[in-house]
């Protein structure tokens, strides 16, 4: 050990601003993001590929040759089943690797490895870093939606073909970023309150009855003909989000109206941002 | 940069209990250490130690007091103190999903280096903590005693005013334990500011310029090893059993030129000498002289083991 160097002036003392230490907290989860780009594209694309490629392929095939298939053009108008499933399936997708990318992380940080009290010592605001983190996991939650894109797009049968609308493209943008956001900082709250242990009980028990009742595979109008489902699910946010997805791309579908949607996803945001933000705030500064 | 580094006054933490007592963890502390000290946070185990470390870094808040490093105050701008410290937590807090390289960049991007900056910067510190080899490897794959070589290369990497670091060597080996005081002594002489914690008395006196001695939340007495040493008196205590009565022997002793002064109880005899060498010398000679054959003698030369007794009057216990 010859010297340690700590009065080397070749590098002029940092005082960098609060932004760039948010920039570089950033860049440092996209790193590590990046790293698992492999097995992270597999997990978005397999189920709702999947999906598509049973429901608005194989299915519709074998009912054309045994006549009974239920989706088969069975929707009002001639609507196919895959049109339906389109937002529907995105829509799954930004959440569950939303929360993939956010809890999951954050849980370990938090407890078994308590490495978050190296994150918290960076130069920002402790609530600087929560949004942070969910900054971090809305853009893989954004993207996890994006790459599933031309999967359910392109797998269907003959003459299943979805049929999709992006002449309202700026609220199909807008859409997808509210809802990238809104499930990170949803998946951050699950994070805080949620008992590391338990990950795995968390898909079966929040994860499994949001998709299946969040208006994926069906539109919201439909349920009417079950009103006490028809308001029950207003509770899950997946609802606003499959059915903004579908004012955005299939506005030919009957939707919640757009600016109950919008408005539902903004003060989901802020709602969830404060309380998580606060949460984590108690929870890392004793 | 100021003179003072860290400065408390009156310092303290309260959690409070449902249902049962208040505890406070750190209780008035009032404590100052100068740029360029290294300085020891001396106690047992719970004597309040992480908690002030953890107050003066901003993971704690305080409800009590002010504590400020070089002149930022902690509760008023976390943000400019994080700006000016470097902390090594008890536990391992390598960043897992990142390279030994990559945790050291990061932290110095974090502070506001550029990244060129920060993997020169990196570079300098691998190749001083003999690291240079593991540049790639991921934190997991490391030993106890090389992951605390990394956290305390990454603590300084955005050259912090302030390092902290808390009970860096409990649960290493010994052999490990000493090249750590190696780069620590280093660090001094490069005049960094120092505060460590720790509950090995060896490594404070090894160590410190300044000691602080912390008890229930509270500072005992600060000083250097010699001040603390002679705030008890520079006494050597010998505490000798005999096989009979010492009450004779205890008498001869009061007026003995070595002996500062001297207790019996029944065949114990205690005596406080500055010159334990010729108190010994008289003693084995005046109870052989009175026929009294020696069992068993003892030896408490000033340590801060002493300055721990005197200030709690309890044995100190790690």
């Amino acid at each position: 050990m010859t010297t340690v160097a700590i009065a080397d002036e070749a590098v002029v003392r940092p005082r960098g601003g609060k932004a760039h230490a948010f920039v570089t907290l950033l860049a440092r989860d996209l790193r590590v993001a990046r790293r698992d780009l492999v097995s992270f594209s597999i997990r978005s694309i397999m189920q709702p590929a999947l999906f598509v490629f049973v429901f608005a392929y194989v299915l519709p095939r074998l009912g054309s040759h045994g006549g009974a298939s239920p989706f088969a053009a069975s929707h009002p108008g001639g609507i196919s089943f895959s049109t339906i499933l389109v937002p529907g399936l995105i829509a799954t997708s930004i959440l569950v690797q939303g929360l993939m990318a956010t809890t999951a992380p954050l849980m370990m940080e938090l407890s078994y490895t308590r490495e978050i009290e190296d994150r918290v010592l960076a130069p920002i605001p402790t609530w600087a870093l929560s949004v942070e983190k969910i900054v971090a996991g809305a853009i893989q939650a954004l993207l996890a939606g994006l790459l599933v894109f031309p999967f359910v797009l392109l797998i269907h049968a003959k003459g299943q073909a979805p049929t999709l609308d992006f002449s309202r493209w700026w609220l199909l943008v807008t859409v997808l970023l509210l809802a990238s956001v809104f499930t990170s900082a949803f998946a951050m709250l699950l994070g805080m309150v949620i008992d590391p242990r338990k990950l795995s009980t968390i898909f079966a028990i929040i994860v499994v009855p949001m998709t299946m009742l969040g208006c994926v595979y069906y539109p919201w109008a439909q349920l009417s003909s079950i009103r006490w489902l028809q308001y029950v699910v207003l509770l899950n946010p997946l609802v606003y989000i499959s059915e903004a997805l579908r004012a955005a791309l299939t506005p030919e579908i009957k939707y919640i109206h757009v600016w109950i949607l919008l408005l539902v996803l903004c003060g989901g945001i802020a709602l969830t941002v404060t309380i998580a933000s606060r949460a984590f705030v108690r929870r890392v500064v004793d | 940069m100021p003179d003072l580094a860290i400065q408390t006054i009156e310092l303290g933490k309260t959690y409070r209990s449902h249902g049962g007592e208040d505890r406070a963890a750190v209780n008035g502390l009032t404590l100052e250490v100068r740029t360029g000290e290294l300085f020891a946070l001396l106690g047992p185990n719970g004597a309040g130690k992480s908690t002030t470390v953890g107050i003066l870094t901003t993971r704690v808040r305080p409800t009590s007091g002010t504590a400020k490093i070089t002149g930022c105050d902690v509760a008023a701008d976390p943000v400019a103190v994080k700006q000016r410290i470097g902390v090594v937590t008890q536990h391992n807090t390598l960043d897992r999903q990142l390279t030994v390289m990559e945790n050291l960049e990061f932290r110095g991007r974090y502070a506001g280096m550029t990244t060129r900056q920060a993997r020169k910067r990196a570079d300098e510190l691998l190749e001083v903590f003999s690291l240079t080899d593991r540049a790639g490897a991921l934190v997991q794959t490391l030993s106890g005693g090389l992951a605390q070589r990394v956290l305390i290369a990454r603590a300084i990497v955005h050259r912090p005013d302030v390092l902290f670091l808390d009970e860096p060597t409990s649960g290493l080996d010994p052999q490990t334990r000493v090249n750590l005081w190696d780069i620590l002594r280093s660090m001094r002489t490069e005049g960094q500011t120092i505060l460590l914690t720790t509950h090995y008395l060896e490594e404070a006196e090894n160590l410190c310029d300044r000691i602080g001695v912390i008890d229930h939340g509270k500072l005992l007495t600060t000083g250097t090893l010699a001040e603390l040493k002679a705030a008890v008196g520079d006494e050597t205590v010998l505490t000798f059993t005999f096989s009979g009565d010492t009450e004779e022997l205890a008498g001869k002793a009061q007026h003995a030129e070595a002996v500062t002064s001297a207790e019996h109880e029944g065949a114990v005899l205690r005596l406080h000498t500055a010159e334990p060498e010729r108190a010994l010398e008289w003693t084995l000679q005046t109870a052989s002289e009175l026929r009294l054959p020696l069992q068993d003698v003892q030896i408490l030369r000033p340590s801060l083991e002493s300055v721990f007794l005197s200030l709690t009057g309890r044995e100190y216990r790690e």
